[in-house]
């Protein structure tokens, strides 16, 4: 068997590649923060629940009404968007003229609300959700087998995340929403419709957050706690890229996703610490984040 | 076509404007003069809709624009050039200029604008809009106005710590869009700069307007106004 560093090849690369798909999570997750944060000035700690309820929304989609997995991608982002769109209108939007700290705290209840709510009914075991025929199987590479659902899983991940940072970079839309980041009074004075378009932003983010969800779903059993096992992390990766940096979020998160995958071959012991351990490392040298802005 | 009256304004505890009253008229250049502090800002602040709280009236053409949105009036076909010019870093030369969006028909075309301001052709690749020269950040924050359609511009000290070469610049900008129909209202701390333009000249004192010189007086009132200014 092939061996690098000591390590066999197959162990190495699926690791790798289980890096990859949690980098994939927290890269599509902390982007959505990332615009949240921007526009809002709020962390939404209730991201992870609203990934959870994006799963739930495909779970349901399927169980409910038969529809599967790709309508599901798309139909669920918009369902849960609408959702968000609805929270921001009626409560979040509410807590703009105050300390920043309300806003934390009114969407970390809300996400205690939202989990508490579904683990009443359905439970916290779990629900399986079904890989699509298309994307089942695996391919041989030949130094390792791919799962093709996972390099599914990575690509859609990427192609999303990219999308995402050319309409806010490249489209005259984000540059509306970049002006509106910076100075959104003077964006007013233009007669620009600023609150529609925060309340929009939310909207959006909440359903990066719930396409994240639908792609989790096959991977991980869909229950009302699989969001918490990704925001600890998230907001780690949200505090190592800099706040509010799109392109820092998605490079960070994928980063970070192989980093821990490399510390599961290398040094098992710290897989759960080795973001935090960079988290510090970060802030202590760059406190703005790795692509924080100096301004 | 835009007249004020009684107009009151607070940033919080502290009440800045007391009872400023005076009127714009359709195609005329009209300046704010008056020395810091004495609410020239705040006035134009609280025309636009961007001061905490405000009272009293404020009509553009026979609308009242108290009450409504910053938005709201921006659409009414005002528009405003912030004294710390509001050129934004995270966005491109041309991306600055194609922000404001058009609001009312016969705004300057874009080929237009950069005939009055060369500078900003030039420039137009530049990728952060504040890697600009403080001249020619002033030029765009006038230029993207000038597109909206909005016949209404308010300009707060558009010459404030300019070479004097560029102030010319601005000076005949000012007259050309005028010369265009456009109407400005102007905050000015430099009346030797404001009488190469305005028509009229308010003076502004503990936020109120307490005299208007019309241009043609302004020679003869130089005793008055420096009182005023004290300078």
């Amino acid at each position: 068997m092939m061996m690098i560093f000591g390590v066999p090849a197959p162990l190495l690369f699926g690791q790798l590649m289980l890096g990859l798909i949690n980098g994939a999570f927290y890269a599509m997750l902390s982007l959505g923060l990332a615009i949240i944060f921007g526009m809002l000035n709020i962390i939404n700690f209730a991201h992870g629940a609203l990934f959870m309820m994006g799963a739930f929304a495909a779970w349901m989609l399927l169980n409910y009404a038969g529809i599967g997995y790709f309508p599901a991608l798309i139909l669920s982002p918009i369902l849960i968007g609408i959702f968000g769109i609805v929270l921001e209108r009626v409560m979040i939007s509410r807590l703009y003229k105050l300390d920043h700290l309300y806003g934390l705290l009114l969407t970390f209840g809300l996400a205690l609300v939202i989990e508490g709510l579904f683990r009443n009914y359905y439970g916290s075991s779990g629900m399986p959700y079904e890989i699509p025929h298309v994307l089942q199987g695996a391919t041989n590479l030949g130094f390792m087998f791919l799962p093709i659902y996972r390099a599914w899983v990575v690509v859609a991940a990427l192609v999303v995340c990219i999308a995402t940072w050319a309409v806010i970079e490249k489209t005259f839309l984000g540059a509306r929403l970049r002006a509106a980041t910076e100075n959104a009074p003077l964006v007013r004075a233009f007669g620009v419709n600023v609150p529609r378009m925060i309340t929009l932003t939310y909207g959006a983010g909440v359903g990066l957050a719930a396409f994240a969800g639908v792609l989790a779903a096959p991977i991980y059993s869909v229950n009302p706690n699989m969001g918490d096992n990704f925001i600890n992390t998230v907001f780690a990766v949200v505090v190592i890229g800099g706040m509010g940096s799109i392109m820092g979020s998605i490079i960070t998160g994928f980063g970070l996703g192989v980093i821990e995958g490399l510390t599961k071959v290398f040094y098992p012991q710290a897989s759960a610490t080795v973001v935090f351990l960079v988290m510090v490392i970060v802030l202590l040298f760059l406190p703005r984040g790795l692509f924080g802005k100096t301004a | 076509m835009l007249e004020i009256g009684d107009l009151n304004a607070w940033y919080g505890e502290s009440h800045v404007l007391h009872g400023a009253a005076f009127r714009v008229n359709e195609g005329e250049v009209v300046t704010l003069l008056g020395r810091n502090g004495a609410g020239k800002t705040t006035t134009m602040k609280s025309i636009m809709g961007l001061v905490p709280r405000r009272e009293g009236t404020i009509r553009f053409n026979g609308r009242e624009l108290i009450g409504l949105s910053s938005e709201a009036i921006a659409r009414n076909g005002i528009a405003f050039c912030p004294e710390e010019r509001g050129i934004f870093g995270s966005l491109s030369v041309t991306e600055n200029l194609l922000l404001p969006p058009v609001v009312a028909p016969g705004g300057l075309d874009i080929d237009t604008i950069y005939a009055l301001f060369p500078n900003l052709k030039e420039r137009a690749r530049t990728a952060q809009g504040t890697k600009l020269s403080g001249g020619e950040q002033q030029m765009l924050a006038i230029a993207r106005i000038l597109r909206t359609g909005a016949k209404m511009l308010l300009l707060d000290e558009p010459t404030e710590g300019l070479a004097p070469v560029i102030v010319q610049q601005i000076g005949r900008t000012i007259r050309e869009i005028k010369a265009r129909g456009f109407t400005v209202l102007l905050v000015e701390q430099n009346f030797r700069f404001a009488a190469t333009v305005a028509d009229r000249h308010y003076v502004m004192e503990h936020g109120r307007v307490i005299d208007m010189i019309p241009n043609h007086l302004l020679e003869a009132s130089m005793d008055k106004l420096h009182e005023y200014l004290g300078v």
